[in-house]
């Protein structure tokens, strides 16, 4: 039942130039950083023998090309979810998905994994460019997974997001504007703990931060933690939207 | 509660902040039954239905449908149900085929048995051919058919309808009403409408709702009984003195019209049509028009939903409010 709405919603995007304008512009802009990167290490790379542990092309490239995919999609995101649910209020098209028998979750599950789904494809098409670096050199795939995994759960976090904004109103504007007001102010929530000497208070900013915990995955850095923080994240923002929606029917 | 009641609302209360918009909401709906809901606009019916629908839960007092109750068990008695609610819930992204898959999923039709109920609701609903064509480009006429075929999909025992033949001309109207007794055959059949002869012409039982009270309850032959005439409008070419139309055996009543006929009440048991036809023959009154004025629905509606208003003029207010309410 979760994969018959996620498959609705995979296909809306599709149906409209919408889905396939984003995947463009995104590969499009991503294959110009790319292609920066792999000038940039160029250029660097008859000094790097000489220097010891020197990074790898996996670092010069591939992580700071996921590190700018992060930047790119944290604009890209809320236009891909606003839609979810406001859009169905605003056609009314809700009451086709309360009058069936299936569930609230049923309902914020199968958006949130159509959505994912879509997401999934970027991500693939994102790591493309980097997995074509196999063709005349070696690659650092342990950084790389960890780096993706980073990817994937921040994209997921932010999707979350969405959908929960997309949950409170009818305007499929408004939902996009908040959401990447909330992903924004998530995101610099890192600044406060980075200007600080180390109040106890900004630690705790810093902590909740969504950069902070990608930041470790892309240096390669495994830390369950940090997997954690993001399913948690994901996790409040999905039930928030299943209890959005029950209340729905409820108040007025 | 009856065994062969297929929706029984019990006690049901509706409040949008501190208006109530449906107020001690009792009735049942049995098996194989067309009901007719009736009210003015911001009456509470499509409140009501919704709340059947399960789209909106009640302040308090409950909705069994088939013997389950929707909020207790409400994949259970969803299953029951078929719902258009006012604006057909149409993805206008989708051509009519790719809609009707989506919605006997969600409606949980095991997949070997899809094909077939989609295309018995295409066909009951006449959307054969345009199966392929997209949602957005149909008329209205043919989209409200599109929601009846996503209510009917899953075979439900009880189809609701909210003012289905809203904003259609004419002729849609016949079809959607021919297309709403055939649904009647096979499902009990819940109508929300303004529209009377609607009700006169599909249903097998009306409800009267007024500012969210159910104010009448009864049968389509008990209504046609209220409905029978007691005025005949006459048309003499030379008038008589009203005196001798009224010394007539079973006129009550004898009222001159601006337009020169005259309006002549009588008791529901003697007719004086006959009558009055033998005297004008015998008097040479020249009768050329005898027509019986049939009571409408509509002015039994007016009537009794003006009434109502009468006796709770106190409401007044509340039933505008609870209008808005509606609409939001």
């Amino acid at each position: 039942m979760i994969f018959t709405i996620a498959g609705r919603e995979l296909r809306g995007l599709f149906l409209s130039p919408l889905g396939w304008s984003i995947l463009a512009v995104v590969q499009l802009i991503l294959a110009y950083m790319f292609l920066a990167q792999i000038d940039f290490f160029m250029q660097l790379q008859p000094r790097l023998p000489t220097l010891p542990g020197a990074p790898g092309i996996t670092e010069i490239v591939a992580v700071p090309l996921l590190g700018n995919a992060a930047m790119i999609l944290l604009l890209i995101v809320p236009l891909i979810t606003m839609r979810l649910i406001s859009d169905e209020r605003r056609n009314q098209t809700l009451p086709l998905l309360f009058a069936a028998p299936i569930s609230m979750s049923t309902i914020v599950l199968g958006k949130f994994v159509g959505v994912m789904t879509f997401l999934l494809i970027m991500l693939l098409m994102i790591l493309m460019m980097p997995l074509t670096l196999l063709l005349g050199s070696s690659l650092d795939f342990g950084l790389l997974a960890a780096a993706t995994l980073g990817l994937f759960l921040l994209l997921a976090s932010f999707a979350a997001v969405g959908l929960f904004m997309s949950s409170l109103t009818a305007q499929p504007t408004i939902a996009a504007v908040s959401t990447f007001g909330v992903l924004l102010l998530l995101w610099i929530l890192d600044w406060a703990g980075n200007h600080a000497d180390g109040g106890s208070g900004s630690d705790v900013l810093a902590y909740l931060s969504i950069l902070r915990h990608y930041e470790a995955l892309l240096k390669g850095v495994f830390n369950s933690a940090d997997v954690i923080y993001y399913l948690l994240f994901i996790t409040i923002f999905l039930v928030l939207s299943i209890r959005r929606l029950d209340a729905e029917r409820t108040q007025h | 509660m009856s065994m062969d009641s297929l929706i029984s609302v019990e006690n049901l209360y509706r409040y949008y902040g501190g208006l109530c918009a449906v107020h001690d909401l009792c009735f049942e709906v049995r098996r194989g039954e067309v009901l007719g809901f009736l009210g003015p606009n911001g009456a509470g019916k499509s409140t009501t239905m919704r709340i059947i629908g399960g789209n909106l839960a009640p302040s308090a007092g409950r909705v069994l449908i088939n013997g389950v109750d929707i909020l207790d068990q409400p994949m259970l008695a969803k299953a029951e149900l078929g719902f258009l609610p006012e604006t057909p819930p149409l993805y206008r992204d989708l051509t009519v085929n790719e809609y009707l898959v989506y919605c006997a999923r969600i409606n949980r039709i095991s997949r070997p048995q899809q094909r077939a109920a989609i295309d018995s609701a295409k066909e009951r609903c006449g959307l054969t051919e345009v199966g392929r064509r997209l949602i957005a480009n149909l008329s209205k006429g043919y989209q409200q058919r599109v929601g009846i075929a996503q209510a009917i999909i899953h075979s439900p025992s009880v189809v609701l309808l909210d003012e289905p033949t809203v904003g259609l001309d004419p002729i849609q109207i016949r079809e959607i009403r021919t297309l709403i007794r055939d649904v009647a055959n096979e499902h009990s059949v819940v109508l929300s409408t303004h529209i009377l002869p609607e009700v006169q012409s599909v249903c097998d039982r009306v409800q009267i709702i007024n500012r969210g009270r159910l104010v009448l309850n009864e049968s389509i032959e008990q209504m046609r009984e209220k409905l029978q005439a007691t005025t005949l409008l006459v048309a003499l070419r030379s008038m008589p003195p009203l005196s001798e139309l009224e010394s007539v055996a079973g006129v009550a009543s004898v009222e001159r019209l601006e337009d020169g006929r005259v309006r002549i009440g009588y008791e529901v048991e003697n007719d004086p049509s006959d009558a009055i036809v033998e005297q004008a023959v015998a008097n040479g009154w020249g009768l050329h028009e005898l027509t019986p004025e049939r009571m409408t629905l509509e002015q039994v509606f007016v009537d009794i939903t003006s009434s109502d208003a009468h006796t709770h003029g106190e409401f007044d207010e509340r039933g505008e409010h609870g209008g808005k309410g509606e609409a939001a």
